[in-house]
């Protein structure tokens, strides 16, 4: 049991992290602020259901998520179509490869510098909710799998079948963008390189 | 993918390699699953080389997925919660 007296004291530290995942659910700065209040004040209310020494921002995720899906996911609420299932594994490694299938530790560096952080927050905000909430939380967050199903309330299972095609979505999403920098160019014939057993 | 060259002394092959690379990387594997990716990493150029990009993906997703949450919101935020609390005394 927690003390609801300490919350603040307890939970304000997370309030960037909250913010940035409301940032990436919302995609915009207003109902970001309004959902992280939201789900400051409803997590001060339950606070003395949360377990002390269990995971505190993980929770705060959980409740965040809730309102999240509660609130806010009507309002915009559109068809989400999202076909990945012939996007191949590692399909932006595979366009900014070398024609041998590696890519130097320069190149690789060049991709990443390249890519702006406006280029990756939009291309993570482009994937299909479902998909942007497990990437967010498992390759931003860093959280495990049991994680990610507690705070999202589905399997383990369906989590890592999202994450899988959300990885793949991302990658596609992001791939226009290392076009547009010029970092595709190394290759000729872009989708029909098979980087493996160049022997 | 590329076919599955096995060789002797490393029997995973690209395919298997990749299938389980994410789950390698999120170090959600048995140990025994984990040494034989990792051994395919470091004798496959094309794989490790793979594999230390999407490591360097995520971390860039990590580093610049961040934001500051307003000053002015936390403000807010602390206001309303000390507005319940006087209320949650005071009945």
């Amino acid at each position: 049991m927690a003390d609801q007296a300490t919350f603040q004291a307890d939970a304000m530290g997370y309030a960037d992290a909250l913010f940035s995942a409301a940032l990436r659910m919302t995609k915009n700065r207003a109902d970001a602020e309004d959902l992280v209040q939201e789900t400051f004040l409803k997590a001060y209310r339950a606070y003395g259901g949360y377990q002390e020494g269990t995971n505190l921002l993980a929770w705060l995720y959980r409740i965040l998520t809730n309102a999240y899906i509660t609130s806010y996911r009507s309002k915009q609420r559109r068809p989400e179509i999202a076909d990945v299932d012939d996007v191949e594994e590692l399909y932006l490694f595979k366009r900014v490869a070398d024609v041998d299938g590696t890519l130097s530790r320069s190149a690789e560096d060049e991709v990443f510098t390249a890519l702006t952080d406006e280029d990756i927050k939009t291309a993570l905000d482009s994937l299909p909710e479902t998909f942007r909430l497990v990437v967010y939380f498992a390759d931003v967050e860093g959280l495990s799998y049991a994680e990610i199903a507690e705070i999202t309330d589905v399997p383990v299972g369906t989590v890592m079948s999202r994450l899988h095609r959300g990885r793949k979505a991302l990658q596609k999403a992001l791939t226009p963008y290392a076009e547009r920098h010029g970092l595709l160019a190394r290759q000729s014939h872009g989708s029909e390189v098979e980087p493996h057993g160049a022997e | 993918m590329g076919q599955s060259d096995t060789n002797s002394m490393f029997p995973l092959g690209c395919d298997d390699a990749v299938h389980e690379l994410y789950h390698f990387l999120d170090g959600e594997l048995t140990e025994e699953r984990r040494a034989a990716i990792a051994q395919h990493l470091d004798w496959c150029a094309p794989c490790g080389s793979a594999a230390h990009f999407e490591v360097e993906l995520r971390r860039v997703l990590a580093d610049r997925c961040h934001d500051r949450v307003p000053n002015a919101l936390i403000e807010r935020i602390a206001a309303a919660i000390n507005e319940e609390e006087r209320h949650g005394t005071a009945t």
